[in-house]
C-alpha cells in the first residue's frame, strides 16, 4: 500500500520535473532564437488553422444549449436585459478558454504524444539525437510556440462563434436581438475577453508539453503509444480544468 | 597495425565499462581501445548486448560503470550540446535504419547537412546525390521511407549516417537485411572510407563472413563480457570452445548452455 502510494508520488514527482526540464530547455533555445521558424509555422497550420472548424462547432454547439435554457429563464422573468451581458461575460471568461483548451488537448495533445511516440519507439528520436540534432529544439520547441500563439487565436474564435450559437436559440425563444447587442455591449468588459485570453496562453503550454512529454517517453511499441497518447489527453485535459481555477481566481477577482 | 598515428587522440576506448536495466547487467566490466583508421567487428549472439554498447559510445544512454572516451573525450559527463559536438564527427546506422518516416529519402539524406552546415541547395544536392550514389541508391531521392524494402531503408541510413563526413562510424547489423550483392558492397564502401578518408568503424554484425572481409579485429560479446578480442584469423585459431562455438555457428556448445538471458 505505502509503497503504491510512494510509486504515484514518485511518478508525479517524475512528471512535473520531466516537464520544467522540457520547458527550461525550450525557453533556452527560444531565447537565443532557436526556433526553426518554418516547422514552427507547419505546427501553427496544424495545430491552429486546422483545429478551427471543431473549436467553433464545439462552441456553437455550447453556446446553443446554454442560449436555449438561459433565455427561457430570462424571458419568464422579464430579466431579457440581462442575457447578452451574462452569456458573453460567461463565454469570454470560461466557457470559450476552457473549451477550446480541451478540444485542443484533444485534437491537438494526442496527435503530439502519437507522433512523437512513434518516432521515439522506433527510434527515430534516436537518430535525431545521434545527427547531433537535440529532439526538444526539434520537435517540442516548434509545437510550444505553435500552441501559445494558436490558442488565443482559436479562442476569440471560440468566443464568437458561442456567442452566435448563443444569439441563435435566445432570438428564437424570445430575446430580441437589438437586446441581446445591447446587453453585451453593456455588460462586457475588456478585461473579461483579454482575461480569457490570457488564461489560454497557459492551456497551450500545457497541451505543447504534456502532449510532447509523453510521446517523448513512451516505450515499448504500438501498445506504448497509445497510452503515451491516452495519458497526453487526460492529463492536459484535468491539468486545463485545474489551472483554469486558478487563473479564474487570479485574474477575475 | 600500419595506420596508427601517434598524433592522433584515440577514436574510442571503453574501461571497465558497465550497463545495468532493473538490476540486470547488459553490459559487464567492457575494455575496448580503437584506433584511428582501424574497423573492429562486435560478434555475439542477439541480445549480447551489442546493440547497447554502440548506444553507449554514441551517448544515446549513460553507462551504470566505467567510462566511455570519444576521441579522447570522456563522454560520460557531458550534457546533449557538448555530446552533440562530438556526435557531428560521428555516424551511427541504426539496426532498423530509423528513418524519418515523414521525409523523404532526400530530405533523411540532407538532414544533418540542413542542419549543421549553412551551404548552398545545389551543394547539398550534390552532397546528397553523392552519398546515395555510394550507396547504389541513387534516383531514390523522392521516394518515401515506407516505399523502400529493408535492405534499401538500411543503406539510406548509411547514407544519411555520412552526410556530415563522420570519422567515427557505428553500424548495428549493418549488412543484416541486404541482399548479398548490397552486401559485399557495403562491405567494400567500409574499407573503401577507411583508406580514402581514414574513417574509424565499429561493426556489429552476424555475418562471419562479412567480418573477415573488412575486420581488423573483432570482439565476441557474450553475456555483456568480451570472451576475446583479435583479429578473426587469429580468433579461429582459438582453443576457446565458446569462440570456436560461434564462429563456427554450432548450436552446440558452451554459448547455448545455462539459463538463456
Amino acid at each position: 500500500m505505502l509503497t503504491a502510494i510512494g510509486h504515484q508520488v514518485f511518478a508525479g514527482l517524475d512528471f512535473v520535473g520531466d516537464q520544467m526540464l522540457i520547458l527550461v530547455r525550450c525557453l533556452a533555445y527560444i531565447v537565443r532564437g532557436r526556433i526553426g521558424l518554418r516547422r514552427t509555422i507547419q505546427q501553427m497550420a496544424i495545430a491552429g488553422a486546422d483545429s478551427l472548424p471543431i473549436v467553433a462547432i464545439t462552441l456553437l454547439f455550447v453556446g446553443m444549449a446554454w442560449g436555449w435554457h438561459t433565455a427561457e429563464y430570462m424571458v419568464r422573468f422579464g430579466a431579457t436585459s440581462y442575457f447578452g451581458g451574462g452569456t458573453a461575460i460567461a463565454i469570454a471568461r470560461e466557457l470559450g478558454p476552457a473549451l477550446c483548451g480541451v478540444v485542443v488537448a484533444a485534437r491537438v495533445g494526442s496527435a503530439f504524444a502519437a507522433e512523437l511516440g512513434t518516432m521515439t519507439v522506433t527510434e527515430q528520436v534516436d537518430a535525431l539525437r545521434a545527427l547531433a540534432v537535440n529532439p526538444v529544439y526539434f520537435l517540442v520547441v516548434p509545437r510550444l510556440i505553435a500552441c501559445i500563439i494558436m490558442l488565443p487565436i482559436l479562442t476569440v474564435v471560440a468566443d464568437a462563434s458561442g456567442l452566435i450559437g448563443a444569439f441563435m436559440l435566445a432570438t428564437y425563444v424570445g430575446v430580441s436581438p437589438g437586446e441581446y447587442l445591447s446587453s453585451i455591449q453593456q455588460w462586457l468588459t475588456g478585461q473579461d475577453v483579454y482575461g480569457g485570453i490570457a488564461k489560454t496562453l497557459v492551456f497551450g503550454l500545457i497541451i505543447a508539453l504534456v502532449g510532447c512529454r509523453q510521446g517523448l517517453r513512451a516505450t515499448r511499441g504500438a501498445a506504448g503509444v497509445g497510452r503515451a497518447t491516452i495519458s497526453a489527453v487526460v492529463l492536459s485535459i484535468v491539468l486545463i480544468y485545474a489551472t483554469n481555477l486558478f487563473l479564474t481566481a487570479a485574474i477575475f477577482r | 597495425m600500419t595506420f596508427m598515428n601517434a598524433t592522433e587522440p584515440l577514436p574510442i576506448q571503453l574501461q571497465g565499462l558497465s550497463y545495468m536495466v532493473d538490476g540486470t547487467a547488459i553490459l559487464e566490466d567492457v575494455d575496448l581501445t580503437v584506433h584511428p583508421g582501424e574497423i573492429v567487428g562486435i560478434m555475439g549472439r542477439s541480445g549480447t548486448g551489442k546493440t547497447t554498447l554502440l548506444r553507449l559510445i554514441m551517448g544515446l544512454v549513460a553507462p551504470t560503470g566505467g567510462r566511455v572516451l570519444v576521441r579522447g573525450v570522456d563522454i560520460t559527463g557531458l550534457d546533449e550540446p557538448e555530446l552533440d559536438r562530438l556526435r557531428e564527427h560521428m555516424g551511427m546506422v541504426f539496426q532498423g535504419a530509423a528513418l524519418f518516416d515523414s521525409m523523404t529519402v532526400f530530405e533523411n539524406v540532407a538532414f544533418a547537412l540542413v542542419e549543421h552546415r549553412r551551404l548552398p541547395a545545389r551543394e547539398i544536392e550534390g552532397r546528397v546525390r553523392e552519398m546515395l550514389d555510394m550507396v547504389d541508391m541513387a534516383g531514390a531521392e523522392h521516394l518515401m521511407p515506407a516505399q523502400l524494402s529493408g535492405g534499401m531503408r538500411k543503406r539510406v541510413g548509411v547514407a544519411r549516417a555520412l552526410a556530415l563526413s563522420p570519422s567515427i562510424m557505428l553500424y548495428d547489423e549493418a549488412t543484416a537485411g541486404l541482399d548479398p550483392i548490397s552486401a559485399v558492397s557495403l562491405d567494400d564502401l567500409l574499407v573503401r572510407l577507411r583508406q580514402q578518408v581514414g574513417v574509424t568503424s565499429m561493426v556489429v554484425s552476424h555475418n562471419v563472413e562479412s567480418l573477415r572481409r573488412v575486420c581488423d579485429r573483432a570482439a565476441v560479446l557474450h553475456r555483456g563480457r568480451f570472451l576475446a578480442v583479435g583479429p578473426i584469423p587469429e580468433l579461429e585459431t582459438s582453443a576457446d570452445p565458446a569462440i570456436e562455438q560461434f564462429l563456427s555457428g554450432s548450436p552446440e556448445g558452451p554459448l547455448t548452455e545455462g539459463p538463456d538471458r
